[in-house]
């Protein structure tokens, strides 16, 4: 689906990116632990998190994701949304708790960016 | 932050200097405790790659490894070089910081094994996962740590 569509599900504001909207999202990763996003988000994923400083930013940024999602109306800070646009990349903002803002983006086909975590044996 | 940098055509015998950006060792300096800066260098080095024509993947790998080494150096000591070495075959990457230094690399390294404080976790770090996540995605990985003194990684992608 298109970032558009994702803005319609999710009831929500665009923050960064309104010029963005017809980015093909087929994937998301969730948390609020960016260790954890670094570990196991994939590249064009959209990122849903309730962290809202510039390191979320900076994180989606290395990571080559898709879009940010915030959910739960959490609101960015002003640096937060200067470096999305320095950096390209959009910002939406959601009143879905996390939960929710998954759910609804997985009736309608999104994926996350991988199922299951490997055995950590295996990852060392 | 300062950006002491320097353009050096590493010596070989291959010809390694297709352009003149090929074949490049850059210098940056991290902040150690300023998470307001905190990932920039890696920004950097990731937008250097992106237009020296480095593959995406290998951009992304060598942005995720400086990224959490960043972040540490940041988040644990005082100050760090970074130098970005990119030659045909391989990108290096090293972080050298003057810090309390790591007791026990091999606990460090354990997955899980964190002694971030509150500041550090309020920025969504301190999971313990930066140094295995590193080593998963170098092709070779490297750190010396000396208490009191500092810490020094060598990671190494390679493009093939
Ligand atoms: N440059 C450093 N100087 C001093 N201690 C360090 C340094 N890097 C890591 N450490 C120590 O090693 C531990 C593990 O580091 P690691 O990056 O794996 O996890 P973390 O930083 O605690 O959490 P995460 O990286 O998941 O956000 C740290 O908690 C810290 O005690
Ligand atoms: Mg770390």
């Amino acid at each position: 689906m298109k970032l558009r569509d994702v803005k319609e599900i999710l009831d929500a504001e665009v923050i960064v990116g309104e010029d963005h909207l017809d980015l093909e999202v087929k994937t998301a990763f969730g948390a609020d632990l960016m260790s954890d996003v670094l570990a196991f988000a994939k590249a064009g994923s959209m990122l849903l998190t309730g962290l809202t400083n510039t390191q979320v930013v900076r994180t989606a940024n290395v990571l080559d994701i898709a879009a940010i999602i915030l959910v739960r109306g959490k609101k960015p800070s002003t640096d937060t949304i200067n470096l999305a646009r320095d950096l390209n990349i959009p910002l939406l903002s959601t009143k879905y708790i996390l939960f929710e803002t998954a759910g609804r983006l997985y009736e309608k086909g999104i994926v996350g960016c991988l199922q299951k975590v490997e055995a950590t044996s295996v990852r060392n | 932050m300062k950006k002491a940098s320097s353009v050096v055509c590493k010596k070989s015998k291959r010809p390694v200097c297709e352009t003149k950006e090929k074949a490049a060792t850059q210098t940056f300096a991290i902040e150690g405790g300023n998470f307001n800066n905190a990932g920039l260098v890696s920004t950097s080095i990731k937008s250097i790659l992106k237009k020296m024509d480095v593959p995406g993947e290998i951009v992304r790998r060598a942005a995720i490894v400086s990224y959490e080494a960043e972040i540490n150096v940041v988040s644990y000591a005082k100050q760090a070089v970074v130098n970005l070495i990119v030659e045909p075959d391989f990108v290096q990457i090293e972080v050298n910081d003057e810090g309390p230094g790591i007791p026990n690399i091999e606990l460090a390294m354990q997955e899980g094994y964190s002694t971030a404080d509150r500041r550090i976790r309020e920025m969504g770090f301190g999971a313990g996962m930066g140094l295995c996540n590193i080593k998963n995605y170098s092709d070779e990985f490297q750190i010396f740590s000396e208490v009191g003194k500092g810490t020094r990684l060598v990671m190494k992608i390679f493009s093939k």
